[in-house]
């Protein structure tokens, strides 16, 4: 599950991309975490080899989760919106959504559940209040369609798509504690924490949650 | 379970039975009896196993390997009987997926079995005869404490890892849920926590078969020198049927006809498949015995792990620290991935370290038999992990 690639495709990420690293830095080292939509691994390879975290992961497609089993990485396959029930309580220190939200079932349930088995939850997401978003429906009159988010509409697997300021509004309604947000630009750059928020929801490409209950 | 053909070979009859007492194998005579679940225990016991490999000083090293309902000990090794190479050859050996560069390979003979470990056809130290149905019903469980009490005498206090498929995925399964200290890594393959309804009716079928021989003479038939050959070759085919696929059977042979060029309004072999499956039912007499057939098959049956810990599937594994790896196929009708994943569902529940892999194959349950390139690189990944993170050398070939 991706922005990028067509579902059930298997996410091949750049071990450079920011968010990634960002979210590396979010972990306490030794942790233990749930990756949830790890692709090929690439994430928890990171968070085990810089973080010496004891990192798990569930991927939808076969063929991520068998590339990652074969590579010695503890994945399962499953699927968010259905299979994080079966864990407890707590189970871990962190759960990682990592753009995997908008392409969920139900984006509120899964991280409601997030919240339930980890004791922090980290989630990533492309902003679909970014300017470019903005003005290709505004200008262009058509689904918006940029480099972070290049399907059309009727192929795309991101079907909850969401702006920085709806995803504060979620966790808002369902009680969650944002401990840190940051945006990105699109050159993969931090927007400055001093900058409003209707600045970062418009020129924020994507953004980076560390939330608790 | 399905066999390569080979040379149709006569093969003596004597070298068979001559394994049951004095197996060419390693094997260790135990006095203590063995408690079973039937409320019985069975003294003397013996257990014939092979290894393949060193066990290294600090005894970390050990990979369990546990064999399926027709499986023996012979796991990478010319077979004493068949003189056919093990039934796991391709993944056992220098440099395979279970590298005995690296790794010390151990495989005993379940109690039940008729190659050397106590079984319906050994002596019957009450009577002087064989077994027969004196013989105790046995379990998975007592299948798997007796292969705890041979490691004990080997003076191995614990295993890396504890693998195999089918009844042997199950044998995996009770000892993550028995020996949870025991085992620091788990690979069950194409199997499941409980044997279904529809597995028990067709071993049902085999049992029956075998029983309805004449020459089965109430499982007295090795007193009378003679044997079930004909409904234990009946009970092979039926069974072999469920090892396969309907794309399997229908790539193979089609409708293909057997040496002829039309079909003979008869009752002969006709088709292509039903020579096969003759054929496998006819070698598998001669290397198998029938009363450990319906002893093996029944132990299956039994077996149901969430009923032995208050039907509640995950507390069998309540407090493991065991990694594990489940495999299941997509072809395989007998164990499907639905039982695999329930089993993953349970291991969730207790926030075990688990990865699971559904690998797509054409080969039916007898995948985990068969050279398939997904598999090999699940195990030999998860294998060289686990070494891994127990601190075992990396043999030159691990690339991370």
């Amino acid at each position: 599950m991706n922005v990028n690639v067509p579902p059930h495709a298997v996410r091949t990420t750049d071990t450079s991309r920011v968010d990634l690293l960002l979210i590396a830095e979010m972990v306490m080292p030794g942790a233990r975490v749930l990756d949830i939509g790890c692709g090929d691994g690439t994430l928890l390879r990171l968070l085990a080899s810089r973080r010496g975290v004891d990192a798990r992961g569930i991927e939808l497609s076969q063929a991520g989760v068998n590339s990652c089993v074969a590579q010695g990485l503890a994945v399962i396959q499953g699927d968010a919106d259905t299979d994080l029930v079966h864990y407890p309580d707590l189970a871990f220190d962190y759960a990682i959504l990592s753009q995997t939200i908008q392409a969920t079932y139900s984006p509120r349930h899964v991280l409601e559940q997030l919240l339930r088995i980890g004791r922090r939850a980290i989630v990533s997401f492309p902003n679909f209040g970014h300017w470019r978003v903005r003005t290709e429906l505004l200008l262009g009159g058509r689904m918006p369609r940029t480099d972070n988010l290049p399907d059309r509409w009727y192929d795309t697997p991101n079907i909850h798509l969401c702006t920085i300021n709806d995803f504060l509004g979620l966790c808002r309604d369902i009680g969650a504690k944002v401990e840190r947000a940051v945006a990105l630009n699109a050159y993969g750059t931090k927007l400055g924490v001093s900058m409003p928020l209707f600045m970062q929801n418009l020129f924020g490409e994507q953004a980076v949650f560390l939330l608790s209950r | 379970m399905s066999e390569a053909p080979v040379s149709q070979a006569f093969l003596d009859h004597s070298v068979r039975l001559a394994q049951i007492t004095n197996p060419e194998s390693q094997i260790v005579h135990f006095a203590d009896p063995l408690p079973l679940d039937c409320g019985e225990t069975l003294a003397p016991f013996s257990i014939a196993y092979q290894t393949y490999g060193t066990l290294n000083a600090d005894k970390s090293n050990l990979v369990l390997v546990c064999h399926a309902l027709t499986g023996d000990q012979h796991v990478a090794n010319i077979h004493p009987v068949t003189g056919k190479p093990g039934w796991w050859d391709t993944m056992v050996g220098p440099g395979k997926p279970i590298d005995t560069n690296r790794f010390f390979v151990l495989c005993p003979n379940v109690i039940g079995g008729c190659m050397g470990s106590t079984g319906p056809s050994s002596t019957n130290p009450r009577t002087g005869r064989p077994y027969g149905l004196d013989f105790p019903v046995i379990t998975i469980a007592d299948m798997v404490r007796a292969q705890a009490r041979l490691l004990d005498h080997l003076g191995i206090p614990d295993v890396l890892c504890v693998l195999g498929g089918s009844m042997g995925g199950m044998q995996v399964l009770e000892w993550a849920a028995t020996y949870k200290d025991r085992m620091f890594s788990a690979v069950p393959i194409a199997c499941a926590a409980r044997h279904s309804s529809q597995n028990i009716a067709f071993h049902e079928v085999g049992r029956q078969a075998v029983m309805a021989d004449p020459d089965w003479c109430q499982g007295r038939y090795l007193e009378q020198g003679t044997s079930p050959r004909k409904g234990l070759a009946v009970a092979r085919m039926a069974a072999h049927i469920t090892y396969l696929s309907d794309e399997a059977l229908h790539t193979k042979f089609g409708r293909n006809l057997q040496d002829r060029d039309k079909i003979t309004f008869g009752f002969d072999a006709d088709f292509q498949v039903e020579s096969y499956l003759r054929y496998q039912g006819l070698s598998f007499v001669d290397r198998f015995d029938a009363n450990s057939y319906l002893y093996i098959t029944r132990a299956m049956d039994y077996f149901d792990l969430a009923a032995d810990h208050g039907d509640v599937l995950a507390n069998a594994f309540q407090g493991t620290r065991t990694r594990f790896c489940l495999v299941s196929f997509t072809s395989d009708w007998l164990f499907p991935t639905d039982e695999s994943r329930e089993i993953v569902h349970a291991l969730n529940a207790v926030a075990a370290n688990v990865s699971f892999v559904e690998l797509k194959t054409k080969g039916g349950h007898d995948s985990f038999l068969l050279y398939e390139p997904e598999l090999f690189d699940t195990i030999r990944g998860f294998l060289n992990s686990a070494a891994r993170h127990r601190g075992i050398l990396e043999p030159k070939e691990w690339r991370p």
